[in-house]
């Protein structure tokens, strides 16, 4: 019994200290629990928006609702690159339904963690990328892979194993590279991926480039050990890195309050030193204006952040995941779709700002449609790689070895 | 030619690397200012400063993850693991992503890393400070791995890893950093795959590797002397990639195998080599191939019971004496 209170009492004075430093009272607890009441525009409303150390700053802003398409990082864009975000993701949404159909089909194998829901994160902050500015995931990547560009033919065709595929069919679902267009992957294993999101920014700091790096992890991958130790480096150190964990409430089938002891998990970054901030993941424009924030700074100031997006999953864990009703009510999953749906907020946004019409925004949709499916066309009438592909790509002095010099034996077979 | 110790000659290739590439820098716990745990850093902070030469904290996942991150955007990293046993702490950064970021992205990525450290037991520290995993490194394509048993082999071995586009572990040893051997001045290299003969002999083969292929030496020394049997030894050098050739041609002249390692026996090195033996060279063997190899317990404390639980020349000429029958 005094274990537990002790326990409890530790426990409240964290959250006391963590809500000294933030403007509101209540700390959010998931975005799922309570998805109508706090309106997407209205920053105030959402409890959790915080900065620790930009506090004043904050607080001066939460006291007005905010219209984010009229921040200053969105007020500049262009009607095409409005679009442009619409098309990123309506053709992410598209590419995943289209890609869960192949799945049902028994074309695509192993695990396929779809993104629907979470489109306007990887969307919003890959449209916030410069020249030097690089991005790597956990294996729900399949998000961050089209928005940086890769083509839904590559990505489809990877899915299915073919030699066509981004990686020739050798990596899968959950192991999309792009590193021509500063993607490093799709890592699937939970955490895996934080050091390395670091190492790209210790580079960049290294070779005296401008520039940051943004790590997306999940809200069940902030349990790992390497995590937080590349959170104490990346304080330490001062590399330019943005952490950004995608809050869907879920890991697997475990939720938020039952796999984490604080449930603002960007609070962590107080224990590092770091800089931190809180936002909705549904609004295109909010995850812009607040992302930026922690991008710029990187870029400027060398320094690190810890973002914390809420969002939302609307399918299992992966689509082997049947139980995904068990664990969550149809009521949130359809409160969140009715209230925050990504697609149709910014669809929504665009035509009553006059960037888009009813008419023009369907027509993009189609084309996303036509796209997905020529994709699965592509992947399924495309070759396997050939048996003998199975040992490329292994080493890199092998796979360059053109003039025979390499001394010894490198593969073991008989 | 100058004696200079193993650790010397590791620190100069370090040194050599760092100034020859703007890109290698060293990272590691207490690799700077304080020298290094085992001084094999000694003065490199000093004379390259805070970028090249970088202290940790003690995070081995982070830093190794971080080194591979580095890598992806042209950085080459040496990372200093303190003993090669804390690598078991980064191992996901290790042994998932140095090893297969390069494959899992169709051949996108590459990951130009060094991981280099001690890998031994005999040092009577126990268990969690002795383990020798070239053996766990060389079961992950994609990774390569050299165990260099002198300080020429050290240094050319070093400087080989540093300049090679995958991820290559380099398992020093304590207990020979303070040996001194020859090495000359001028610059070398001493390629990845290929093994070395450290004596010439026509009896038996002994195939070792590391610290025991100095200690196979000193065996085949006493077994001249004492027995009269003339035995070859071969220094793998690199476990993987494999100098095959090398190991098949010598048994094939002298029919007969021993295999020393400092590995526990299940799965080790020397299993890889048994297979290769019988396979490729069946026909040659007069004997079946005998394996001399770590007592398989976990690493004992005990200083003298430790010196009998690792290879030994007692040990090494009982095992030779009988695959001579
Ligand atoms: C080290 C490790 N442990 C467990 C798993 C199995 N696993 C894959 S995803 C996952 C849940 C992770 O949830 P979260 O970090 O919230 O990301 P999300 O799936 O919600 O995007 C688990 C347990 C894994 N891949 N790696
Ligand atoms: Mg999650």
């Amino acid at each position: 019994m005094a274990t537990t209170k002790k326990k409890t009492a530790a426990k409240t004075a964290t959250k006391k200290s963590a809500s000294k430093t933030s403007p509101s009272k209540k700390p959010a607890k998931s975005p799922a629990k309570s998805p109508a009441k706090s309106p997407a525009k209205s920053p105030a409303k959402s409890p959790a928006r915080a900065s620790a150390k930009s506090s004043a700053q904050t607080a001066k802003k939460s006291g007005l609702p905010k219209d984010f398409m009229s921040a200053p990082i969105n007020k500049g864009l262009s009607k095409e690159a409005k679009i442009d975000l619409y098309r990123t993701i309506i053709g992410i949404r598209r590419f995943e339904e289209r890609s869960l159909r192949a799945y049902n089909q028994g074309k695509i194998g192993g695990f396929l963690h779809l993104y629907i829901g979470q489109e306007a994160v990887a969307a919003g902050i890959v449209s916030l990328m410069e020249e030097n500015d690089h991005i790597i995931t956990a294996y729900r990547d399949h998000g961050h892979a089209l928005a940086v560009g890769m083509s839904m033919n590559e990505c489809m065709a990877e899915m299915f194993g073919k030699h066509t595929g981004c990686s020739k069919g050798k990596g899968g679902s959950m192991h999309f590279f792009a590193p021509d267009k500063n993607y490093w992957g799709g890592h699937g294993i939970v955490a895996g991926q934080t050091p390395l999101g670091a190492g790209l920014a210790f580079a960049l700091k290294y070779k005296g480039l401008k520039g940051c790096a943004v790590c997306f992890l999940g809200d069940g991958a902030v349990n790992q050990g390497a995590f937080m130790e590349t959170l104490n480096l990346a304080s330490l150190w001062n590399i330019p890195v943005v952490f950004v964990i995608e809050n869907n409430g879920y890991s697997m089938g475990t939720s938020l309050k039952r796999s984490s002891a604080e449930e603002n998990l960007a609070h962590r970054a107080e224990g590092f030193d770091m800089e931190w901030e809180v936002c909705n993941g549904h609004d295109v424009f909010e995850v812009r204006e607040v992302a930026n924030r922690a991008m710029v700074r990187a870029r400027d100031a060398h320094k690190p952040f810890l973002l914390e997006i809420r969002t939302y999953r609307y399918r299992g864990h992966s689509v082997a995941d049947a139980n995904h009703e068990k664990y969550r009510t149809k009521e949130e999953i359809e409160e969140y779709k009715r209230t925050k749906d990504p697609v149709n907020l910014i669809r929504e946004q665009l035509i009553a700002d006059g960037t888009l019409t009813d008419g023009a925004a369907k027509k993009i949709d189609q084309e996303k449609k036509d796209e997905a499916e020529a994709a699965a066309k592509f992947a399924d009438e495309s070759p396997v790689a050939p048996r003998s592909e199975i040992q490329t790509d292994v080493y890199w002095e092998v796979d360059n070895d053109t003039d025979n010099k390499l001394k010894g034996t490198y593969f073991f077979n008989d | 030619m100058p004696l200079i110790t193993y650790r010397e000659a590791v620190k100069q290739a370090l040194d050599e690397e760092i100034q020859r590439d703007e890109n290698v820098c060293i990272m590691g716990e207490e690799v700077a200012q304080y020298n290094g745990a085992y001084k094999v850093t000694e003065g490199l902070w000093e004379k390259h400063g805070d970028k090249r030469v970088i202290d940790t904290p003690i995070s081995e996942a982070a830093f190794s993850g971080l080194a591979i991150g580095a890598a992806c955007l042209g950085v080459r990293p040496v990372v200093e693991l303190m003993f090669m046993s804390f690598s078991y702490v980064a191992f996901d950064q290790l042994f998932n992503n140095a090893s297969f970021c390069r494959y899992m992205s169709g051949g996108l990525m590459n990951v130009p890393i060094v991981i280099r450290g001690p890998a031994n037991g005999g040092t009577n520290v126990g268990a969690t400070h002795s383990h020798t995993p070239e053996n766990m490194v060389a079961n992950h394509p994609g990774l390569k791995v050299v165990c260099p048993s002198n300080a020429y082999d050290a240094k050319g071995l070093m400087k080989a890893a540093i300049r090679d586009n995958d991820p290559v572990f380099v398992m020093e040893n304590t207990l020979l950093y303070g040996q001194k051997w020859e090495v000359p001045e001028e610059e070398y290299i001493v390629e990845l795959g290929v093994a070395n003969i450290l004596k010439e002999g026509t009896d038996l083969t002994i195939v070792s590797h590391g610290r025991c292929a100095i200690i196979s030496l000193q065996a085949a020394e006493i077994l001249q002397e004492k027995h009269g049997i003339n035995v070859e030894v071969v220094d793998l050098r690199s476990i993987r990639p494999l100098d095959e050739e090398t190991i098949l041609n010598s048994v094939k002249k002298t029919h007969r195998a021993v295999l020393v390692e400092e590995n526990k026996p299940f799965c080790g090195v020397d299993a890889q080599i048994s297979h290769l033996i019988q396979f490729r060279a069946f026909d040659y063997l007069d004997a079946p191939v005998h394996r001399v190899s770590a007592i398989d317990a976990p690493q004992i404390y005990a200083k003298d019971l430790e010196n009998w639980q690792i290879p030994n020349e007692e040990r090494i000429i009982e095992a030779v004496l009988k695959a001579m029958k």
